[in-house]
């Protein structure tokens, strides 16, 4: 595959019609594989990535520019850090509830709301630095091809 | 027996990874690889790792790969018989050692090995009281071994910072007037 080969993609009708009908079916499984984490398989990297293989098929149809404008690299890069910040922030708000670093009972009245509560926003976490990371690569990678 | 089947398939596929020339399907090929591992999970019910597995190892590294051969070229080099030669020797001493290796390993499933008499029973069996959701896998991932979890999360956003201080922006070469298109990364 080179840049001819990717230009050539972008001019499919078929693959621009069905990857726009498949591309918020994707995102609704991502985030339905983020959210359903706790109680079937899945969680927040594989939610991540699912919802980055969206933005990646967008991109790989439509062209990096393109992607640019709907999710701008602040954007991205942002991301990083706030899901790695969230999922150590919950850490740091444990420490200063009284409990250890990552022990959730302490985020709730009840240890079990705790646990889940906790678990729920280290998964986000983990979601959207998986997901932010991967889009990052892949633009870096793709967007090189452009010059 | 359909774990053999699928092996059957996964050896088939490195034969054909190792005989084609052409990049763009080997990338393919590997991706087979990666699915084809992710159904052996299923099938000895590992479903989160087989999520992973068929996430990551089928569709973001293949992605990724595309995105390399796009940059570089799409034809394998040929290295010449000598080296194929010893390569081929170091590849199947390390392949036999790997294998003596698991002869030591307790066999699937057996519930009198050292991983299912550690921690696991303390899972399984006060998970439900302690963290309370059905899936122990989340669970031990998130609240247990959080700490594991989070160095992961880490390992990740490094990777990520790293491609960005590789490849991404390149300020300096910025002043070259052929890298005055590069798309912002």
């Amino acid at each position: 595959m080179n840049l001819g080969e990717l230009r050539f993609m972008r001019r499919k009708v078929i693959l621009r019609v069905v990857s726009k009908f498949i591309i918020p079916f994707i995102l609704l499984f991502g985030l339905y594989v983020q959210w359903h984490g706790d109680f079937g398989p899945g969680g927040g990297f594989q939610a991540g990535v699912i919802f980055a293989s969206a933005i990646i098929l967008y991109a790989l149809i439509f062209g990096v520019e393109q992607t640019r404008k709907a999710i701008p690299a602040w954007v991205t890069r942002s991301g990083l850090s706030v899901g790695v910040l969230l999922y150590a922030g919950v850490g740091v708000a444990t420490l200063l509830l009284g409990e250890n670093f990552l022990n959730y009972n302490a985020l709730a009245n009840d240890p079990v709301n705790g646990q889940h509560l906790g678990i729920l926003l280290v998964e986000l976490g983990v979601g959207i630095t998986v997901c932010c990371a991967m889009v990052t690569i892949f633009i870096a990678f793709a967007g090189r091809g452009h010059r | 027996m359909i774990v053999f089947t699928l092996l059957g398939f996964m050896c088939a596929t490195v034969v054909g990874i190792i005989r084609i020339r052409d990049l763009f399907s080997v990338v393919m090929l590997t991706g087979m690889f990666s699915l084809l591992g992710a159904a052996i999970y299923v099938v000895m019910d590992a479903v989160d790792v087989a999520f992973t597995e068929a996430a990551v190892g089928a569709g973001v590294s293949t992605v990724l790969m595309l995105g390399t051969l796009a940059l570089t070229s799409r034809e394998e080099k040929t290295t010449g018989s000598s080296r194929a030669v010893s390569g081929g020797l170091i590849a199947l001493v390390t392949g036999v050692i790997l294998i003596y290796g698991t002869l030591d390993m307790p066999s699937y499933g057996d519930p009198q090995s050292p991983i299912h008499n550690h921690v696991v029973p303390r899972y399984i069996n006060q998970s439900p009281n302690e963290v309370g959701l059905p899936n122990v896998v989340t669970s031990v991932l998130a609240s247990y071994r959080g700490y594991d979890t989070l160095g992961e999360t880490f390992v990740i956003f490094t990777a990520a910072i790293g491609v960005i201080a590789i490849i991404g922006r390149g300020r300096r070469r910025r002043k070259k007037p052929e890298d005055q298109t590069e798309a912002d990364t």
